[in-house]
């Protein structure tokens, strides 16, 4: 492996991750420093591996894609959500602090259980198509049209990659437990704006009408600073409030 | 050991799995998806140019069908593929995007009126009909007649994977993610579901099902320099292979897409060159037309990839801190085209690269991407020798890809194999042979052994390290089972494979982690791998012939006479050094296209002798039939398929041009 060629020669990262593994009843939540060499186009994916391999074998974490697409490595970095696969040490000082995502059940050191959340977002918002007679669409025949604008409007929003950063930087996540976030609001922006579905805002204000939905956000736009993807969620957000008033008038 | 009963267990939690288990349970059967990470996380979700379907809605595709897509797909696989089973195959993947455009894929659609292209670098005006505003476009992708690459943006297997998962959640299917299939459970005969662990806590439990789906993906990670999600270890493949019964075909069929970033081998998608991307050499010479004067940059994969590192043992690379690369350019198709169509590959280039592809060129080089082999499956993707096992999408080897991919194939496969065997599966179930009847001492003794090789690895060992012997794997197979291949070399591999092999029994390791301890399943997973990496390397030694992605340096012809056959390794003895093999012969006098030159690569190739006895065979079967004759009479003359679909799925897909 090639080293970073500046006049001081390569860095020494020191790596402290917070540890614990609930499985083990002797475990209590801890910081532990690594040192490496920081190498050439180094991200937090390459790094925790050569830990794991070279230092710490136990140390858990989820990667998947290490492309920054699949929403399994957000983690804390320095105290800021974002995905630990897609992010060059380079960027970052000699001194690193790695957490797990808080607001999401721990597995163990980095990984937490992001797709459980999601999963119970999406079985409670029903994030599906709703539409009578979906079962019967004949699928010989041509599909349905659709604007070539509004399809690339729908995939703007359908671009959430449910890594859980939203949820990690949001106020009141931290204070609501059944608070759905950006994550789940989004969902509901998305499929209320695509006309395959037939729910009407009736519909979706039962959802998130209330404080656990769209009138519990405060506008603090962690959520949005936050989102590796760059989805609007503010703007989103913003829209469905209005939305949902008029509902419920 | 807690025991789960269920009627269909899906190993995999991708498109191919879900597809399966939402088929499964339409037909009122009880489906249980086991996945190794939360569903939406499967590698699918990184497909990101296109699914090939012929809709031929867009200008670039009028004109298209299910046999210009059938033709482009065997030429595609070296005539490597089963032809009825890609005949199933390119009449059922029209279908089935129109299926998940209805369950709210945002498939980008065609815009009516005149826009600007890029084609063989230079701008071109088109129009499109108002007839076609509205519906299902595609971009062009390599080794095809028609722009046929349906797309969403470039986050085609995102969009598809959720839509996917949306639906079977709205099913009620559930998903034991972070699960991990150890072994099928079988009498010899017949596969009754799997050992599995648990990977938060590291428990075991078993699964029995009435039938059990293998839809893991490929095996990509048993090379260093591997596109793949690192998830893609081929476990699905690897327990089938370790039942002892079970055949995996063509393991030595391995794609090397050209197009993967230096140094990270993250993928920048076909889409690139399908839109008008370019491929320049140090000199910033445009080198494929030099060599594909037909395709370009638009030949197929292994074509490409073949060429590009050919041009850089020719010393035209440009040199690097990682080795050698090329360049792949999109500068020309401008900044608004890449932020719309290709924002994964911006995204991609700005965070690991630190570039803008806008005003940057990015440098690439060929990557392992694409396991065309796996589980042998018949046409509606049983395992010939275990009844009661089935497999679906990458995992599989069903076989529409032979020994070569096209672009945008492998995510139309994992939703059409997915629609064929969820159908598949739920018949077996409601059939008399369907049923069940399996003792628990089967079960306890196959959890019994699972725990007892993990208590070896656990508790003994002479000091090798997992992580260390992985790596070695994936360096053995990178430098000597890769794009040019020599029996050298191959020799080499397999021998180095079969010592580590014997050094994986010696693991030992150094965390006593509770849980699902990381080390624990690196260790376990080498010992399978190594087992997969061992049947591709052996398979590519014992093929001496050059066929698609599989090219043999010293036998660089394709040889019909001798090797137009489906490779099946299966692994009898479980401590034996290397896999059996044994080969499936395709038969000529059956095709409906028979072998001859792909349009694209090299052109010699030694014929089988029954080729022109086909040949002319065809030319008279057509040539009785008449002018009159429609397309589909013509198809059928010569290899009929229809009888070999699900019932529901056997009609004609419209299309914009047909006559009513």
């Amino acid at each position: 492996m090639n080293l970073i060629a500046t006049e001081e020669g390569p860095r020494t990262l020191q790596i402290s991750v917070l540890r614990h593994n609930p499985q083990d009843t002797e475990s209590t939540p801890h910081w532990q420093t690594f040192e490496l060499e920081e190498a050439q186009s180094m991200t937090l994916f390459i790094a925790l591996n050569e830990i794991r391999q070279t230092m710490e074998p136990s140390l858990q974490f989820d990667f998947v894609c290490r492309a920054g697409i699949c929403g399994s490595c957000g983690m804390l970095v320095n105290g800021r959500p974002g995905l630990a696969c897609r992010t060059l040490t380079r960027n970052l000082p000699d001194k690193i602090t790695l957490a797990p995502l808080p607001g999401f059940e721990l597995i163990g050191d980095l990984s937490v259980n992001t797709g459980k959340w999601m999963r119970g977002m999406s079985e409670h918002l029903e994030t599906w198509i709703h539409q009578h007679n979906l079962e019967q669409t004949d699928i010989d025949r041509l599909e349905e049209r659709m604007e070539p604008e509004l399809a690339e409007k729908i995939y703007e929003l359908e671009r959430c990659i449910e890594c859980g950063c939203c949820i990690a930087a949001c106020g009141t996540a931290r204070m609501r437990e059944d608070f759905i976030g950006a994550a789940g609001l989004n969902q509901i922006a998305r499929f209320r704006l695509d006309p395959r579905d037939e729910r009407t805002d009736a519909d979706f204000y039962t959802l998130v009408g209330d404080e656990s939905g769209v009138f519990g956000c405060m506008t603090l736009l962690g959520c949005e600073d936050y989102c590796p993807k760059d989805l609007p969620l503010a703007a989103q957000i913003a829209f469905l409030r209005g939305r949902m008033v008029a509902a419920s008038l | 050991m807690q025991i789960i009963y269920t009627d269909v267990l899906v190993i995999g939690g991708g498109l191919a799995g879900q597809r399966a288990a939402i088929g499964a349970r339409r037909r009122g059967h009880e489906a249980i998806v086991l996945s190794l990470v939360p569903a939406k996380r499967s590698h699918s979700a990184a497909a990101q140019g296109g699914m090939q379907a012929s809709l031929g809605n867009c200008l670039g595709a009028s004109g298209d069908n299910e046999d210009i897509h059938f033709a482009d797909t065997v030429r595609g696989s070296d005539w490597g593929a089963d032809q009825q089973v890609v005949r199933m195959f390119t009449h059922i993947a029209p279908k089935a995007i129109r299926e998940l455009s209805a369950w709210g894929v945002p498939w980008n659609r065609v815009q009516q009126g005149t826009r600007d292209i890029t084609i063989n670098g230079q701008k071109q005006r088109i129009e499109e009909s108002a007839a076609a505003h509205g519906l299902i476009t595609a971009r062009n992708f390599g080794g095809t007649e028609k722009w046929r690459a349906c797309y969403v943006s470039d986050g085609t297997g995102h969009a598809m994977l959720y839509t996917m998962s949306n639906q079977a959640i709205a099913a009620g299917i559930p998903v034991h993610d972070r699960r991990e299939a150890l072994a099928l459970i079988h009498d010899g005969e017949r596969c009754c579901g799997a050992i599995v662990r648990n990977l938060q806590n590291g428990e075991l439990l078993a699964y029995v099902a009435k039938a059990t789906c293998i839809a893991t993906g490929g095996f990509g990670r048993i090379y260093r320099v591997s596109t793949n999600a690192i998830i893609n270890e081929g476990m699905g493949a690897a327990i089938a292979l370790e039942t002892g019964i079970a055949q995996l075909g063509n393991m030595e069929a391995v794609q090397f897409h050209p197009t993967a970033i230096v140094p990270a081998g993250i993928l920048v998608t076909e889409g690139c060159r399908g839109d008008g991307g370019l491929l320049l050499d140090s000199a910033g010479h445009r080198f494929m037309p030099d060599y594909e004067p037909n395709k370009m940059e638009l030949a197929s994969r292994d074509v490409v990839s073949r060429r590009m590192e050919q041009h850089i043992a020719a010393g035209h690379g440009v040199k690097g801190r990682f080795g050698e690369h090329l360049w792949l350019d999109i500068r020309l198709l401008g900044k608004t085209h890449i932020e719309r169509n290709l924002r994964e590959v911006k995204e991609i280039c700005h965070y690991f690269l630190g570039i803008d592809p806008v005003s940057d060129l990015i440098p690439v080089r060929p990557a392992q991407h694409y396991s065309m082999g796996g589980v042998r499956t018949d046409h509606r993707g049983q395992s010939p020798q275990l009844r009661g096992l089935f497999a679906a999408g990458e995992a599989a080897c069903w076989d529409i890809h032979g020994f070569n991919r096209l672009g945008g194939n492998s995510v139309a496969e994992t939703v059409v194999a997915g629609m064929v065997v969820g159908d598949s599966m739920a018949d077996y179930c409601d059939s008399a042979e369907g049923a069940l009847q399996i003792s628990t001492t089967l079960i306890e003794a196959f959890g019994r052994r699972e725990q007892q090789r993990l208590a070896t690895i656990a508790n003994g060992g002479s000091g090798e390290n997992a992580f260390e012997l992985t790596r070695l794997m994936q360096d053995t197979m990178t430098e000597n089972v890769g794009i040019f291949r020599h029996g050298d070399k191959l020799k080499h591999a397999v021998d180095t494979l079969a010592t580590l092999q014997q050094r994986a029994t010696n693991i030992t390791l150094r965390s006593s982690a509770r849980g699902a301890n990381p080390e624990l399943v690196a260790a376990y997973r080498l010992q399978r791998m190594l087992k997969l990496a061992q049947c591709t390397a052996y398979g590519a030694l014992q093929r001496t012939e050059s066929r698609g992605a599989h090219y043999r340096a010293d036998y660089p012809q394709r040889n019909d006479g001798q090797w137009l056959n489906r490779t099946l390794a299966s692994w009898p003895e479980a401590d034996a050094r290397l896999p059996t093999l044994g080969y499936e012969k395709l038969d000529i006098m059956a095709m409906e296209l028979p072998p001859g030159w792909r349009g694209y690569g090299d052109k010699d190739h030694i014929a089988h002798p029954d080729t022109d006895l086909r040949q002319r065979e065809i030319n008279a079967a057509l040539a009785e039939l008449g002018d009159n004759a429609d397309r589909y009479q013509r198809q059928r003359t010569l290899m009929p398929f229809n009888h070999l679909l699900p019932a529901h799925l056997r009609g004609h897909n419209e299309r914009l041009g047909d006559k009513t």
